[in-house]
């Protein structure tokens, strides 16, 4: 996958002058995930530079380079480090089309890499989509492998708004086949089937995709996975037409259970399809917990490809949303 | 092989590197021991995630372990180890908690980058950069309020003074005279990149001039001198004469973290370091002084390898971290 952002990156850097590239050690370095192999060496020191530990400082700078003709593509190494550069991005990016009568433009991109699953601890562990989640003026993009870091990202240097792109950070090895090129880019706001069935729709978003693949390979029951890949704007129609093919919605989110991306989907889900649905909408997330360090806990923590077989195999037999592994011990 | 003293609980061990100088080479040598352990463990696919280590610069954790009192507080990084184990922390909790084991000091929860006993005044040390800083002034306003004569300390690396907490920190530890001490470990490196290419001054201690606070630079491979930096220090802050901030010069011979060569080197310049090594520097000095002789400082190194090799057997030996401890301590009763 990292393969897949680089080059996105650097297509968008061929075509257009006008975006450049910064943050912590991005340029010399080539990434702290390999994001940005080359970029320095083709594209010259003026439009790919290496920051200091300043997040403020340069997702502002980011914000007033967008604004006055810039196309700034930002990197924030973990998304934990995002708080503290919180204004920058809530208030300031996501304000200045609105403060303006439309008459300023802030096409930046943010790119962090998110999750849990590599051991890092509570501190660089968390996807945080609910950090942004509700922002009027920020548009939020998941990618879930090299194909969609790929075409999310092309679309997010293009978009005339900022845009966070959170990548699942276990996932930048990762490696699948990616066809470079105009035909990949991804509309923002699109979702994708990724594997169709009949009984249960199982939207999945971020490293949370394969694991509802995964499930749905092994089940008894006959699940249509769906890779939400934008959550801002997110694409309701294809949600929805899913649900009323299917008659049952289970969400798959990494985040904890309170405030999760899913709450947001639930809720549509059940104001406009209610008389579809067969069976509650299930959640099924991570506990009301940090993120614990030990490979054992965490992979706990996440869950697993089992657990959801498990859970919609319940929830397809009861039409009651079965209780979460952690219900003992909240 | 030797057994592992029982009776030096953390407090115990900290107030033995005050009064003793050649419990400061034992606990240099114990430092780098446990570090190079670290390593191993990762090495040996035991641990996942990554971990900080600091060769090179444990001069600096121990002289600011013998200047300060188990009543003082300390912020710490991320690069947390040394400081841990010279504030008191035993090698087996930090090595536990690196693997992730009950016997680690968080229980195995936290991990290489959050170490922390209040027993010696450790707050858990934290994975995001400058954060600490901030925090550290809040330790002294709780002094400076109660009256009473504790001192703050703030332990950063060089990358760390350029986000605004460090700043605000400063600041407001001027600006209210609090009993603050802000140490920088200025290693030449925020991960891969120079100072120079990052940081707008190189000598941390200019920073200072902003604030109007007293400043001071010192060699940080050499533990005698970081020590009495570190003294002159706390005597302003415990005397009411405010906060300092002090630049330890000092270099880490490892890459930032588990998985960095450290290609970006000149060439030559860890050997530079090397010549300079802390542990063999204040070695020479004591055996020069007559304080210890050539065949007692290898003594002691033995004995502090038997040690570690016991403290990483009792780690491997204790049980992972538990489900149910995963949801305690989440919010305070
Ligand atoms: C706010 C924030 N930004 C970035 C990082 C990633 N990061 C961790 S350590 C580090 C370098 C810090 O350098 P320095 O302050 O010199 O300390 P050193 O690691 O050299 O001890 C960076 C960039 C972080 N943890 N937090
Ligand atoms: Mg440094």
């Amino acid at each position: 996958m990292n393969q897949a952002i680089t080059r996105a990156i650097a297509d968008e850097m061929e075509q257009d002058p006008r975006v450049i590239v910064f943050g912590e050690d991005v340029a010399v370095a080539e990434g702290p995930f390999k994001t940005s192999e080359g970029l320095l060496a083709t594209f010259g020191p003026l439009r790919v530079r290496d920051t200091p530990i300043s997040e403020t400082g340069f997702l502002g700078a980011a914000v007033g380079a967008a604004m006055t003709g810039l196309r700034p593509v930002t990197e924030i190494m973990f998304i934990e480090f995002m708080g503290v550069a919180f204004d920058q991005v809530v208030t300031e990016a996501a304000l200045m089309h609105y403060l303006s009568g439309g008459r300023f433009e802030v096409p930046m991109v943010i790119r962090a890499s998110v999750g849990s699953g590599l051991g890092f601890g509570c501190q660089h562990s968390q996807t945080l989509e609910r950090w942004m989640l509700g922002t009027p003026g920020l548009k939020l993009a998941v990618a879930s492998g090299a194909r969609s870091a790929y075409g999310l990202t092309r679309a997010a240097i293009r978009d005339n708004n900022p845009v966070v792109i959170l990548e699942p950070r276990s996932l930048y090895g990762e490696r699948e086949d990616v066809d470079p090129g105009e035909q990949s880019i991804i509309e923002l706001g699109t979702a994708e089937i990724l594997r169709e069935g009949a009984d249960v729709t199982v939207l999945t978003l971020g490293q949370t995709v394969r694991v509802g693949l995964e499930a749905a390979e092994s089940a008894s029951w006959s699940g249509e996975v769906m890779d939400l890949r934008s959550l801002m704007p997110w694409d309701k129609k294809a949600v929805i037409d899913s649900v009323r093919r299917t008659g049952h919605l289970v969400i798959v989110e990494e985040n904890q259970y309170t405030g999760g991306w899913g709450t947001e989907i639930a809720s549509h889900v059940m104001a406009k399809a209610f008389s579809d649905l067969q069976a509650p909408v299930l959640r099924i997330t991570a506990p009301d917990v940090p993120v614990p360090y030990g490979l054992a806990l965490e992979q706990r923590f996440l869950p697993s490809p089992e657990y959801v077989t498990e859970q919609v195999a319940a929830l397809l037999a009861t039409k009651t949303a079965p209780e979460p592994w952690w219900e003992e011990f909240a | 092989m030797s057994q592992p003293d029982a009776k030096n609980d953390p407090v115990q061990r900290r107030l033995e590197l005050s009064s003793n100088p050649v419990s400061r080479l034992e606990r240099m040598m114990e430092i780098r021991l446990v570090e190079d352990r670290i390593q191993d463990l990762f090495a040996q696919g035991l641990v996942s995630g990554t971990t900080h280590t600091s060769q090179g610069q444990e001069a600096v954790a121990i002289a600011l372990a013998s200047a300060t009192r188990p009543t003082d507080v300390v912020c710490c990084t991320y690069r947390g180890h040394g400081v841990a184990l010279a504030l008191g922390i035993k090698p087996e909790s930090v090595l536990g908690e690196v693997l992730g084991r009950q016997i680690g000091c968080m229980g195995g929860l936290g991990g290489s980058m959050h170490l922390s006993d209040p027993d010696i005044g450790l707050l858990p040390t934290f994975a995001i950069v400058g954060a600490g800083t901030p925090v550290a002034v809040g330790a002294a306003l709780q002094f400076a309020t109660n009256q009473t004569d504790g001192v703050a300390v703030s332990v950063f690396g060089d990358g760390a003074t350029n986000i605004g907490g460090f700043h605000e920190g400063l600041n407001l530890a001027a600006v209210w005279n609090l009993p603050a001490i802000f140490l920088c470990e200025n290693n030449l490196y925020g991960e891969y990149s120079p100072i120079a290419t990052t940081t707008a001054v190189t000598d941390i201690t200019k920073r200072a001039l902003a604030y109007d606070m007293a400043a001071e630079t010192v060699d940080g491979q050499d533990v005698d001198a970081v020590l009495a930096t570190i003294e002159r220090a706390v005597d302003r802050a415990r005397s009411g004469a405010g906060p300092t901030l002090i630049e330890a010069k000092t270099y880490r011979y490892v890459g930032h973290s588990r998985s960095d060569k450290a290609t970006y080197r000149p060439e030559g310049e860890l050997e530079q370091w090397l010549a300079r090594d802390p542990i063999e520097l204040f070695a020479a000095k004591l055996v020069a002084n007559g304080e210890l002789t050539e065949e007692g400082v290898q003594t002691i190194r033995q004995h502090q390898h038997d040690l570690i090799d016991v403290a990483a057997q009792t780690a491997l030996a204790s049980p992972p971290g538990s489900i149910p401890q995963m949801f305690a301590h989440v919010l305070a009763p």
